[in-house]
């Protein structure tokens, strides 16, 4: 256990609340004292999966969705996740009272602007998640905020309803057209962009979609700010140096930065985006 | 009522460690990303990455799959080199107060002399660790054959100054016990017995290695029994010789168990990614499990395996 202040992150043994189904996707609240009062939006949380006996020796890492510092239980954290790898599937088929190691929050927080704009808030499937604590954040502050969710069906789809309460405006894509526009958020974000002359795009999701976001924001004149969400980051504390994508630093050199410590939320014009993978040849 | 623990002061190798629980090479990032979790004055020692000459930006993603037990990585050996180390990172961690045991892999003879001239000469460094597996410098593994480990580890004693112990990093393997005498005969005051075994996983979808390219090693619990084994076989061939096991420790039992063997200190490195604060609780399981067994210091345990072994004990 860590010692109490409020910054940085803590490392607690939580436990599961419960799990609940979301369309394709499983909402699971684990109570973890310490991890809401230093949560930013954009930061991440590492769990422990497969219980004691586990023969899995590394934590899965996850956008942290919401967190509640007070409440019957202590404060909880909220993950979205879908079960298509082994240490989600195990997560979601927890039940209350479960251990849980947590350590968290972790990594770089969204970024929020000094002046009250307009914001499109870009996310496809589970990967919106961290998008909805944004949202209140920038509220707070007077941006107009726009909502941009996406998914394979309307069943990848997170949050719409929600969206409507909390944002100026929803836009809703799926891939197959079931529900809303047709098309990928990168599809539609040009048109949005233009819509509601957002001045920064912040978006969640894998790297072939925030580079899409990315070069979107830059025709448009915008900023973005891309949370990395598809990254494989095995420790999410920057130990293991797994997670390393190419960014370019203020001086205009390129470095191999973590994804989980450096980011995992980056300014999109600073990921050299079609060489993630590899190591440039000119990277330090 | 508290439980008895013992006093977890270690000697190793003539310098004095505040514990025998260390961080391993590569397992602890700049130290800086442990401060949360840990009192880094508390741990025993604190080892860099494995330092080259020139920076290296590393292997290309993904550089570590979980396996069973344990997990396969590949880093390319990332790190800033030894002067972007020497400049950036040792002078926080001697701030802080943490004993710094700096990594070192060369490629040549002379790379070896330059990078123990840069890691001996730099205030604050506790130990100099010389990783002869080649794995980070990108030649060949030295530590499989006694000629080339000893030569490099002759270079280095040479550089550094004398109240700074060198200790060679030795990967299990079937010339152990020889590269080991060799390297203590060319002025290794320590070892570090256990690494990374060399290790292969092939995606059963894509038909192809889990890790592309490079040399993908196994580490964590899988490992354990392998470095408990090599710290043995090590320690019934050099007992005097100061030993740090490492491979897969994760609990004080584990710890004990290298103790046992007859290694002196041991070097806590998967085990972070789960749990950054591993070395304070292995370090207080330690002391309870030393008590429990009216052991009074973690030196009186050590090699203590040896007497079961060898069948003195009834």
């Amino acid at each position: 256990m860590t010692p109490a202040g409020t910054t940085g992150p803590v490392q607690v043994t939580g436990e599961v609340l419960g799990v609940k189904k979301v369309g394709a996707h499983h909402l699971l609240t684990i109570v973890a004292p310490g991890v809401p009062e230093r949560f930013r939006p954009g930061t991440l949380v590492a769990l422990g999966v497969g219980g004691p006996l586990s023969q899995q020796v590394v934590p899965a890492t996850y956008p942290i969705h919401r967190v509640r510092p007070t409440g019957a239980y202590g404060g909880t954290v909220e993950v979205v996740l879908t079960a298509d790898d082994p240490s989600s599937a195990w997560l979601a088929g927890t039940h209350a009272g479960t251990a849980i190691p947590v350590t968290g929050p972790l990594g770089r927080p969204f970024a929020l602007p000094k002046e009250p704009v307009t914001c499109v808030l870009a996310g496809e499937g589970a990967a919106a998640a961290p998008l909805f604590p944004l949202a209140e954040r920038l509220r707070e502050r007077g941006c107009a905020v726009h909502m941009l969710l996406g998914g394979a069906t309307e069943r990848h789809l997170y949050g719409a309803l929600e969206a409507r309460r909390a944002t100026r405006g929803v836009t809703v894509a799926t891939r197959d057209g079931s529900v809303g526009l047709a098309g990928t958020v990168a599809d539609v974000l040009p048109d949005l962009l233009e819509r509601t002359g957002a001045e920064v795009v912040y978006a969640a999701g894998g790297t072939s979609s925030l580079h899409a976001v990315a070069l979107a924001a830059e025709r448009h004149g915008a900023w973005s700010q891309t949370m990395l969400t598809d990254v494989p980051m095995p420790c999410g504390t920057g130990l293991c140096h797994a997670c390393v994508v190419p960014l370019v630093g203020e001086d205009g050199l390129t470095r191999m930065a973590r994804a989980c410590v450096d980011g995992p939320v980056v300014r999109g014009d600073r990921v050299r985006w079609a060489e993630v993978g590899t190591v440039p040849e000119d990277a330090r | 009522m508290t439980r008895p623990t013992a006093d977890l002061g270690t000697d190793l190798a003539g310098v004095t460690l505040p514990s025998p629980v260390l961080t391993a090479a590569g397992c602890g990032g700049t130290g800086r990303e442990l401060e949360p979790y840990l009192d880094l004055s508390r741990l025993g020692a604190f080892t860099t990455r494995t330092l080259t000459l020139d920076r290296r930006p590393g292997a290309p993603t993904p550089r570590l799959v979980a396996t069973p037990g344990g997990v396969l990585s590949d880093t390319g050996g990332q790190n800033p080199g030894i002067q972007g180390f020497l400049a950036a990172e040792l002078p926080w961690l001697a701030q802080q107060g943490v004993r710094t045991i700096v990594s070192l892999a060369g490629l040549t003879l002379a790379e070896w002399a330059e990078l123990a001239r840069h890691a001996g000469a730099a205030p604050g460094v506790t130990a100099v660790e010389v990783e002869l597996s080649g794995r980070y410098a990108g030649g060949p593994s030295l530590d499989l054959e006694p000629f080339g480990a000893a030569k490099a580890v002759h270079v280095v004693r040479r550089e550094v100054p004398r109240g700074v112990p060198v200790l060679a990093k030795l990967t299990p393997g079937s010339q152990l016990v020889d590269v080991a005498r060799a390297v203590v005969k060319e002025g290794a005051d320590g070892l570090v017995v256990g690494h990374g075994v060399p290790a292969l996983a092939f995606d059963p979808v894509t038909l192809t290695p889990l890790l592309g390219g490079g040399s993908p090693s196994l580490s964590g619990p899988a490992v354990l029994p392998v470095a408990v084994r090599a710290v043995a076989e090590v320690h019934a061939a050099l007992p005097g010789v100061p030993v740090v096991g490492a491979g897969g420790v994760r609990t004080g039992a584990d710890a004990l168990q290298l103790l046992l063997a007859g290694a002196a200190a041991v070097a806590v490195g998967t085990a972070l990614l789960a749990d950054p604060g591993a070395p304070d609780r292995i370090a207080d399981e330690l002391a309870g499990l030393l008590a429990e067994h009216d052991l009074t210091r973690p030196a009186d345990a050590v090699g203590l395996g040896h007497t079961v072994l060898e069948g003195e004990h009834a």
